[in-house]
């Protein structure tokens, strides 16, 4: 048969190959099973830490040319007061990724092992928060501390890890490879590239953090880059992230060599019916391409 | 493929005119084409710069200005409410669901600055040949709202208008959600529509359920993004910047074990709601 969209990341089974983005929506076990039922393959909360974070004044998310900039600081409740909404997040049908952040490998630790006792089926580690001084980005634009921290995780807990990535380096492939030989089962690739806007009249930066992170389709081409260049230097599955708004940039990314991908701002654009427009794109792509499977596309752009 | 929708961009706008209101309580008017353009129950994110960007109803559109109606209840209310004519706001929207006007003889119901998006409302639907009772709730006389537009409503399109006050010092002595009873016994509604704090839509809820009348209530939950993605605004299975903030009777059954009870704050977890 043509067409096949189930796949798997490490050991998630997927009955497709979407999967809602961290930072979108991921508050609460009520509207993640609404993502669910709207035909997401699963979902990634969004990002908790070990203690809570109110985030930044606003405006923290602002539409700019071809995409949108934020820069929420990652408001959170702390862990302790999360495990409570995995648990109820537990009754979803399909795989629960909880995105963890902390400002030491300890903290990471702390964090993804209360998520996985609570009942995460991943833990997607975020390195790559580009406006939190101290966490995500400025851990993982160093290859040591992604190397410590997936390390350190992947011996403490039983779930698969997957490490989410800067593009705000001088070279992913080195960060991926730190992820993957230390123990990671899977890259995310990317998170947003760090920006910035000015209003002209009033003279001042319109985030309140003032700088923020690129989201949307001005970051997709820098998303297949990043993927493909990492499918080149890694073994372990990669999934892409960033710009996804229709099946042809799901596509792109897969051909670059992503097995999963993440939608994420594109659900400002086109609401919660975009899982299933994009699934059936794809179907409708390996089918016309005659492919059995969508593994069958996964980094086909790298073939001579 | 635009990643762009014209009401999300931020417009910087100046400010056309400052109207005091009530203690605490100021209009600032601006001219903007889409927020001319907004339907009873619309917001705005209204950035004041350098300060702060907060979720505001939208209490006027006509052809040339649109307005919001603001209370002084923190920094940014205060930050807002000393601001003065040309001063420059930055303004995303109009976002969310709207009032819809459907029946023939309604009940409005607004509880102190929850009054802000009901009056645009009730001139709709007295322009569409509606009968309207209007009350108005607020804790003392220097905080009613609206007294001469919703009077000159009654004497020219004959809308029945109810004050009430928690100290009897303006209209009645007693909550409006007691008047809005009253009525509800005496004459017959086929819609509600309620503004306010949630105890009060709570209240009426429960009422326009037990006389199975048709309810739309604004609902109010901490926004950032308004574009329906960042999760802040979610009370249930519903996101209030973009399926809200103005919910009918079957939403808010699906909501009702929330509803007046919990919301999230800022760090996104689930409190009770203190009234």
């Amino acid at each position: 048969m043509l067409g096949q969209i189930e796949t798997e990341i490490a050991d998630l089974r997927l009955r497709n190959p979407l999967i809602l983005a961290s930072g979108i929506l991921g508050t609460s076990a009520d509207y993640l099973m609404k993502i669910a039922q709207a035909g997401a393959g699963a979902v990634t909360t969004k990002s908790v830490g070990p203690t809570p974070r109110e985030g930044y004044k606003n405006p923290t998310v602002i539409q700019v040319e071809c995409g949108i900039l934020n820069a929420v600081g990652l408001p959170n409740p702390g862990i302790r007061a999360f495990v409570k909404e995995i648990r109820e997040m537990r009754s979803l049908e399909i795989p629960l990724i909880v995105s963890v952040y902390g400002f030491s490998p300890e903290e990471y630790v702390e964090v993804a092992v209360m998520a996985v006792e609570a009942g995460a089926d991943a833990v997607e580690l975020n390195l790559s928060c580009p406006h939190v001084k101290g966490a995500g980005a400025e851990i993982g634009r160093s290859p040591e501390m992604v190397s410590l921290v997936v390390e350190k995780v992947k011996e403490s807990v039983d779930r698969p890890i997957f490490a989410k990535l800067t593009p705000n380096v001088a070279d992913i492939k080195e960060i991926a490879v730190a992820a993957a030989s230390s123990g990671a089962d899977a890259i995310t690739a990317i998170n947003t590239v760090r920006a910035m806007a000015i209003d002209v009249e009033t003279c001042r930066p319109i985030l309140a953090n003032k700088i923020g992170g690129l989201s949307g389709g001005a970051i997709k081409p820098i998303a297949v880059r990043c993927v493909y260049e990492i499918y080149e230097a890694v073994d372990v599955p990669i999934i892409g992230c960033g710009g996804v708004r229709t099946w042809r940039d799901a596509v792109e990314l897969m051909l670059a060599g992503a097995s999963a991908v993440q939608i994420g701002s594109a659900i400002a654009y086109e609401g919660l019916s975009i899982f299933k427009t994009i699934v059936e794109g794809i179907r409708s792509y390996l089918q016309r391409k005659k492919f059995g499977s969508v593994r069958e596309i996964v980094g086909l752009a790298h073939k001579e | 493929m635009a990643w762009h929708i014209k009401n999300n961009e931020m417009r910087i706008v100046k400010i056309h005119e400052v109207k005091t209101e009530a203690h605490k309580v100021k209009t600032i008017f601006f001219e903007d084409e889409l927020s001319s353009s907004a339907k009873p129950g619309q917001f705005l994110m209204v950035w004041i710069p350098g300060v702060d960007e907060i979720p505001l109803s939208i209490s006027s559109a006509s052809d040339k200005l649109a307005s919001v109606t603001v209370k002084e209840v923190g920094e940014a209310t205060r930050a807002l409410n000393r601001m003065r004519k040309g001063g420059l706001l930055g303004i995303r929207g109009p976002f969310g669901s709207h009032f819809k006007i459907d029946g023939k003889n309604a009940l409005v119901v607004g509880g102190g600055i929850g009054t802000a998006p009901l009056l645009m409302l009730v001139n709709k639907l007295l322009s569409e040949g509606a009968k309207a009772t209007f009350i108005e709730g607020a804790k003392t006389s220097s905080e009613i709202l609206f007294k001469d537009q919703l009077t000159a409503l009654h004497e020219e399109h004959g809308l029945e208008v109810i004050f009430t006050t928690d100290d009897g010092t303006y209209g009645t002595r007693s909550l409006a959600t007691e008047a809005a009873e009253r009525c509800l016994s005496e004459k017959k509604f086929d819609s509600i529509y309620a503004c306010g704090k949630e105890a009060m839509i709570c209240k009426l809820y429960s009422l326009a359920e037990k006389h199975k009348i048709p309810m739309q209530a604004s609902l109010e939950r901490i926004m950032r993004c308004a574009m329906g993605i960042c999760g802040s605004c979610v009370i249930g299975k519903y996101r209030v910047c973009k399926d809200g903030p103005v919910f009918d009777s079957s939403q808010l059954r699906e909501i009702r074990m929330e509803l007046g009870r919990f919301q999230r704050n800022f760090r996104g977890e689930r409190v009770p709601i203190e009234n």
